[in-house]
């Protein structure tokens, strides 16, 4: 059940650790304090909805988990780490290979096929030579994803010529052919229909049940946010378990 | 890996950015062209002055000259060593040219050069310049019977006969035009018999005889100077004494005096003047001749020593001398040097030796230019003879057209600089445009200078696709230039490139691979300098921003 694969895990110690974080945006004239101490956490193989209102803060918790954005104050550990002060070469090395990242706009490359988006975190990194000496595989293990999500039909379209499901698996095979620790979800329903968009819960909750992969998922509907192991609710910036 | 795919996927899908390099294909396409024009033009006048001159003249700075040509050239070749290949002394004085084109005297200002017949063409080009085949073998001042070229031997794709008037040029058109003013002569005399018996003429007056006018109409359309129509002929004389005053062609020799000089015979000594004092070209290409070899001129010179005399001397034109560089084709009338050290007096009596002015050096195929020249330079005293390469003797020409060309690229280069504005502007609105992808691809974990790399790629590709189809018009435009021009002739019915004023027939190119080289580079380089911008600006993108762009 556990990634025991991955090196560092203390079994029990969580995967992630978000320790009195706060983020402030500048607005207007004044500061808009978005965060104001959040502590949060996530156990290996847990799968955590993260629930509140526009504007509570719950997508700039996820950029922070992600390392697209640094806390003004407070820490984030991945798996016993702390990743946010880290250099920005080494950020962008832990976003390719420790984290997979689904939004809501779906959020592919218009002039990449499904396939090659797909294989999008695997081209970022790997060199032109690596490239070439992990083709094959990398090929083969996105065309498996795909596969498994019932897009084999559909790998040399464009976004473009896909639905809005079709997209949003196709950006959970982007999110996982690195073969991340942590899935972030930021509101993965929000723009499909209700049967399009419990497919997708669907195949997140057995990606938790049978991979074992963390996810957090971010939402602002009660009944997506329940399908998660755990709730955690986010209300003016602090988080109110519930 | 990504930057690459991307870059290729932008390049595919997003024509804007190549319309972008249109602008930089034409700069690139302008600057090979005029590059290759201006280089062909540099190099047809820099072969013209050096053929016209040798490789290095050694003169004295008075104009009688210094004595002892054969010391002297000892001396240089001691100096000189292996470098010198040929030799050969000139004789050059400021002179006038008088010639009679219908009954009217012409002057010209020339340079009047004394060379020796065979060896002139050793030093320089001067051989493959005249208008004889026979005399551009080997130059004789004798005049030729006939065969001069009516086709300018000096082109060799326009097979088009420019100079008929050529065609009876020679011993033929020298008869012809004695037998004239015989004829014309013994009319005269009739005439005046009739007078003198006091009987009226009948009829009006026709001093020429039809059939020979229409001979030479036919073999000289510009025609010479005894085909003068009646009223402006040449003054009468009976028993022609010398030196008439007005009449060029009876100044018998003095050393023929005592027996009478037979002009359809006999030649004066012989000349070739730049074929630019005695024609002209018409707009239609066509050379119109005011003299033809076998015409006898007159010339007027001064003589050496001080004050110097002004000595006159009637001579036959035995060719024409051509190097397609106007200044001296409209100047110089090349004589034996024999001929002009005596009319000069620059033969010392008392010892027999001649002097000179200058002596043409022509070096060795590779041998230093400069160098052989400081060599000299070191030889001989610099207060009494000046040694200087052909390229000292026109340094201020070639060095305008140098400059010409620099001043000229620099322009061009700007050009191609704004087409650089051009890719700058729509690089930023692309980044504008692909905010969002440059978010996703930050969120997938690609770096900054990853993204910047997609851009400044991008730049790259976009260079050299602009500049490899500028390099294929440019090319294509040089090596058809003359198509074009032609081209462009028919449509507009305007001359684009006159030969009366270039005295070429066709458009000279030169492609220099290194030239072409920078262009090229410069180009590339331009592009890659444009996205620099835009793509620091794709690296600085905050990603959370640039997810929620829309």
């Amino acid at each position: 059940m556990i990634d025991t694969n991955r090196d560092g895990d203390r079994s029990g110690a969580p995967l992630l650790q978000v320790r009195g974080v706060r983020k402030a945006y500048r607005s207007g004239g004044g500061m808009l304090e978005v965060l104001r101490g959040v502590d949060f956490e996530v156990e290996p193989a847990g799968f955590v909805s993260v629930i509140g209102q526009s504007g509570s803060g719950k997508s700039t918790l996820l950029h922070l988990m992600g390392l697209l954005d640094a806390p003004d104050s407070g820490e984030v550990h991945l798996a016993g780490n702390r990743i946010d002060n880290l250099p920005s070469s080494r950020r962008d090395r832990l976003r390719n290979t420790d984290i997979g990242m689904v939004f809501q706009a779906y959020h592919l490359l218009p002039e990449l096929s499904a396939l090659e988006n797909v294989l999008a975190p695997l081209l970022v990194r790997f060199s032109i030579a690596e490239w070439f000496r992990h083709k094959g595989e990398a090929r083969r293990q996105a065309e498996a994803l795909l596969d498994r999500f019932g897009l084999s039909g559909r790998l040399h379209h464009k976004p473009r010529q896909l639905s809005g499901g079709e997209m949003q698996r196709v950006a959970i095979a982007r999110a996982l052919v690195g073969q991340p620790r942590l899935l972030l979800a930021d509101e993965p329903t929000g723009n499909l229909d209700e049967a399009s968009g419990a497919g997708i819960l669907d195949t997140l909750c057995e990606l938790n049940h049978t991979d074992g992969l963390s996810i957090v998922l971010v939402t602002h509907d009660q009944s997506i946010a329940r399908r998660a192991d755990r709730i955690v609710r986010l209300v003016a910036g602090r988080v109110e378990n519930a | 890996m990504y930057t690459l795919l991307l870059c290729w996927r932008y390049l595919r899908t997003r024509w804007i950015a190549l319309a972008s390099v249109i602008s930089v294909t034409l700069g690139v396409a302008t600057m090979i062209v005029v590059n290759a024009v201006m280089a062909g033009f540099a190099h047809e006048m820099q072969s013209r002055i050096h053929g016209i001159l040798s490789d290095i003249v050694f003169e004295s700075h008075s104009l009688s000259g210094f004595q002892d040509p054969q010391w002297h050239m000892e001396e240089i070749l001691r100096a000189g060593g292996d470098d010198i290949e040929g030799m050969t002394p000139t004789v050059a004085v400021p002179a006038m040219l008088n010639f009679q084109v219908r009954g009217q005297w012409v002057t010209r200002q020339i340079m009047l050069i004394g060379i020796d017949e065979t060896t002139h063409a050793q030093v320089s080009d001067f051989g493959r310049y005249l208008q004889h085949p026979e005399n551009r073998r080997q130059l004789s001042f004798g005049l030729r019977d006939g065969g001069y070229d009516t086709i300018d031997s000096q082109t060799e794709d326009q097979q088009l006969a420019t100079r008929p008037a050529l065609e009876g040029a020679g011993w033929p058109h020298r008869r012809m035009r004695v037998e004239r003013e015989r004829a014309w002569r013994q009319r005269q005399a009739e005439l005046q018999a009739s007078e003198q018996a006091g009987g009226p003429s009948a009829g009006p007056v026709r001093p020429v005889d039809h059939q020979v006018d229409a001979v030479l109409a036919e073999t000289s359309p510009a025609v010479a100077t005894a085909a003068a129509p009646p009223g402006e002929l040449p003054p009468t004389a009976e028993a022609h004494p010398p030196n008439a005053p007005l009449d060029p062609f009876r100044a018998a020799k003095p050393e023929e005096q005592g027996r009478v000089f037979d002009p359809s015979r006999e030649q004066f000594t012989g000349i070739v003047p730049g074929i630019g004092l005695a024609s002209f070209r018409d707009s239609a290409g066509i050379d119109r001749f005011l003299v033809l070899p076998g015409d006898d001129v007159k010339i007027t010179f001064p003589t050496a020593g001080t004050p110097p005399k002004a000595v006159t001397d009637t001579y036959t034109i035995v060719d024409f001398y051509e190097s397609k560089m106007s200044e001296y084709d409209s100047n110089f009338v090349f004589v034996p040097i024999e001929q002009i050290e005596k009319a000069r007096g620059m033969i010392d009596p008392q010892t027999g030796l001649p002097s000179v002015n200058s002596i043409q050096i022509k070096l060795r195929p590779g041998a230093n230019l400069e160098t052989v020249r400081d060599r000299l330079r070191q030889a001989f005293p610099a207060d009494m003879y000046a040694v200087s390469s052909w390229k000292d003797k026109q340094g201020p020409l070639l060095s305008a057209v140098d400059m010409e060309m620099a001043v000229l690229n620099i322009l061009l280069f700007m050009i191609v600089a704004v087409a650089g504005f051009g890719i700058l502007a729509i690089f930023f609105m692309i980044v504008v445009e692909k905010t969002r992808d440059i978010g996703i691809l930050k969120s997938l974990g690609a770096s900054s200078t990853g993204v910047a790399g997609i851009f400044l790629g991008y730049g790259l590709f976009l260079g050299l696709v602009g500049a490899g189809a500028g390099l294929a018009l440019g090319l294509g435009i040089t090596w058809n230039i003359n198509r074009i021009r032609v081209l462009v002739e028919w449509c507009t019915g305007e001359r684009v490139f006159d030969p009366s004023i270039y005295y070429f027939f066709r458009i000279p190119t030169i492609v220099d691979a290194w030239t072409v080289a920078w262009i090229i580079a410069g180009a590339v380089g331009i592009a890659v300098a444009a996205s620099v911008l835009p793509a620091l600006r794709a690296a600085r993108l905050h990603p959370v921003e640039a997810l929620r762009h829309d």
